[in-house]
């Protein structure tokens, strides 16, 4: 009998490509032959933009890349333009910048869990996940009055310092938190039916991960040991105490994508000793003493990575000397991830190609900027 | 009572054709209208039993705790344009629904709701309704078909596959159950299992003696197969491949809108009740009470067959119910290991228990 391949597209309109990708699948009945990703729905010459506004004014425009994580992309940037600048940030605005950080990295990883589940079907953790979530939001909120686009981070300082409560409230919520991880655990990662369907679906081995540039859990998820915040300590990682996990393979074989999830569900618990840490030995200080009146970088150029929740992210600003940067290059993690789609998913099913897609956690507004 | 119709509608008439069709129109009414007012409800519940899972409220405008929302949605619906797209089949397209639904429909004048009533009390009756069954599958091929669109074909290729292959393990189990009840009527099968409840089918059913004892374990084990096979039927998690909306959007009704979808809604609400319904009819005694009747005890004639609605729909809706539960708690599965659960579990299992049933039953 003469069969012929399917041309399937899957999105930009579809329930589980996490926003406006459109994938195109090459397929032989329920066969994946070939992916093709096609991005650029969300494009908003972001990085054009820039080119045009002065250094602090660019800082809302990270926000809008990976929405999911502002915090961290407001980070970035501010490091990248403090280390132009050579700006040297009081003790606590450090303090206050990661444990925001790490919180952003929990809720970042709690929507790429919570999503991952949605997209094979489980619908009632991604539900508790971010009813959790919304609590870190709401110590956002508290801090700064945004919940998802903050503008918190400025050069050489913070927008505003913490609420009186953050400190009581961040403990609470710790307390709070640490139980319903257990729960998800419980409720999917050890679910029978889960492993199934994650365990041994788009192995990507460590050589190969290197080979695509995956950073961050993808990496890690693969066996890989690599963590920007020990590797190449920022701001002040390098004075507190926690494990990089990888993945073992525990339920199926390393850079599987049960391994990229539970890599996740680990870092959780890292964060959350990071940010117990932090919070103990917070000093006083003003955060807004060392904000320059005028932003104005010498010429010269730099790039600036950090440990973003999705993976490395990089700024790379060239400054002519004057108030607005002659160009912001970003080196988004999620571009990365998507790119390995076609060799991850290759001869797998139309329902791995799901997974697999929900498991390198890819955040649109960052592919495309 | 449909006796007693007959003979009213005869002298009525003076025609006991006219009066036997009469009768037997009007006796639709109260199952359509049951089917209606129970897929109302249980899409209420599915809300709310998801919601209270989730930790969220749910639907809480619309009447006493939303109960009247689904009225809402289906006013809603029913309101909604019909969108018919130029290179979809016509008449393949509009006639997928009603066939869907009729057969659905169809298949519950076969359940005796109480031993009063019961639509049709066929000798063959649950042949009868797994062939009508099978004819949905038909219904969801034409919608996939039709609809002209790669996610529905997906869709409902999936679905064909998928319920063609779990009438298999259900069919040998009904067969078991044939077997320990020497009837195919449902209705004699319920009587079977009349009085207290360890006559039901789970506790070996109305044999006595040694044998009873014997077939207690491979009643469960029946049961099981016959859950875990008619949840694959109906289509629902973790077994909802045919329309898992994070792969293939909304499967074979993708393309559909207003009425028609409506259709498909209703009839697959239906379709839970009915398989409950047959759950309960063959393993925990249909409509019989589990304690005796309070009609009996009190000599109200006329309380037995509303206690007997009171146990039916209540172990029904209980089936519902896990149905629920399972699709909030459990991730989907995927459509190879689907096929593995059915052809390399479930089918020996269902033949190993059939043969050592039949044994148990020979001795």
């Amino acid at each position: 009998m003469k069969t012929e391949e399917m041309i399937l597209n899957m999105g930009p309109q579809h329930p589980s490509t996490h926003g406006v990708l459109r994938l195109e699948l090459v397929l032989d009945g329920e066969v994946v032959h070939d992916v093709k990703p096609h991005i650029g729905y969300l494009h908003r010459c972001m990085e054009k933009h820039c080119e045009a506004m002065t250094y602090p004014q660019v800082v809302p425009y990270t926000d809008r890349m990976d929405y999911l994580a502002a915090m961290y992309n407001n980070f970035g940037y501010v490091g990248a333009v403090e280390k132009l600048m050579d700006i040297k940030v009081p003790e606590r605005v450090e303090y206050i910048r990661v444990i925001m950080g790490e919180l952003q990295r929990i809720a970042s990883h709690l929507v790429a869990l919570g999503t991952f589940g949605l997209d094979l079907g489980a619908f009632t953790p991604f539900l508790y996940l971010f009813r959790d979530r919304e609590k870190i939001l709401d110590l956002f909120e508290s801090t700064c009055g945004a919940r998802l686009l903050y503008n918190y981070m400025w050069v050489g300082g913070l927008s505003h310092d913490i609420h009186p409560d953050f400190i009581r409230k961040t403990k609470e919520f710790i307390a709070y938190f640490r139980p319903t991880m257990v729960e998800l655990n419980k409720l999917l990662t050890y679910n029978k039916i889960f492993i199934e369907r994650t365990a041994n679906i788009g192995i990507c081995p460590a050589k190969e991960a290197i080979n695509l540039g995956l950073t961050g859990p993808n990496l890690r998820g693969s066996g890989v040991k690599f963590d920007l915040r020990k590797d190449d300590p920022y701001s002040i990682y390098d004075r507190f105490e926690f494990d990089i996990p990888v993945g073992e393979g525990k339920v199926g074989t390393v850079g599987d994508c049960w391994d990229r999830y539970y890599v996740r569900v680990q870092e959780v618990e890292e964060s959350l000793r990071i940010i117990e840490q932090a919070i103990n030995q917070i000093p006083d200080g003003d955060v807004k003493s060392e904000v320059p009146r005028r932003v104005k970088p010498p010429v010269g150029s730099i790039y600036h990575r950090v440990e973003a929740p999705k993976g490395e992210l990089g700024y790379f600003i060239i400054s002519d000397g004057t108030v607005n940067p002659a160009r912001v290059k970003v080196r988004a993690p999620s571009f990365v991830s998507l790119s390995a789609i076609g060799q991850m998913a290759k001869g797998y099913l139309v329902a791995d190609v799901v997974a697999i897609l929900g498991s390198l956690d890819i955040v649109l507004g960052e592919i495309d900027r | 009572m449909q006796n007693y119709l007959i003979e009213i509608f005869t002298e009525f008439f003076g025609n006991e054709l006219a009066a036997q069709i009469t009768t037997y129109v009007l006796s639709t009414v109260p199952v359509l209208a049951f089917i209606v007012l129970f897929v109302l409800f249980a899409v209420w519940l599915e809300r709310k039993v998801s919601a209270h899972m989730q930790d969220r409220l749910g639907p809480m405008r619309v009447g006493w705790h939303g109960v009247l929302q689904t009225v809402a949605d289906f006013i809603k619906l029913v309101q909604k344009e019909d969108i018919v797209a130029d290179a979809n089949d016509k008449a393949l397209f509009n006639i997928a629904p009603y066939v869907v639904f009729v057969s659905t429909l169809a298949t519950f004048a076969l359940i005796p709701f109480t031993s009063i009533f019961i639509g049709s009390d066929a000798n063959i009756g649950i042949f009868l309704i797994l062939s009508l069954s099978g004819f949905v599958v038909a219904g969801i091929l034409m919608a996939g078909w039709a609809s002209n669109n790669k996610y529905s074909l997906y869709g409902s290729l999936r679905a064909a596959a998928q319920i063609v292959s779990y009438e298999i393990p259900t069919a040998l189990v009904v067969l078991t159950m044939i077997m320990v009840y020497g009837t195919m009527s449902l209705g004699e099968v319920t009587i079977a299992q009349t009085s207290y409840f360890w006559n039901w089918g789970i506790f070996g059913g109305p044999i006595l003696g040694l044998g009873k004892i014997l077939l207690v374990p491979f009643m469960f084990v029946a049961f099981i197969i016959l859950f875990i096979s008619t949840l694959a039927e109906k289509n629902r998690t973790p077994f909802d491949l045919p329309e898992s909306e994070s792969e293939l959007v909304a499967g074979f009704n993708t393309e559909y809108s207003g009425i028609k979808f409506a259709m498909f809604f209703l009839s697959e609400f239906a379709n839970m009740f009915l398989i409950g319904s047959i759950l309960v009819i063959f393993f925990f005694g249909g409509y019989n009470s589990p304690f005796g009747y309070l009609g009996n005890l009190l000599e109200i004639e006329w309380l037995i067959p509303i206690e007997q609605l009171f146990w039916f729909i209540g172990k029904g809706m209980f089936f519902v119910f896990v149905d629920m539960w399972l699709r909030w708690t459990l991730p989907r599965v995927r459509v190879d290991q689907l096929m593995t659960i059915c052809w390399k579990y479930l089918i020996p299992y269902a033949f190993f228990n059939l043969l050592i049933v039949g044994l148990i039953l020979l001795v």
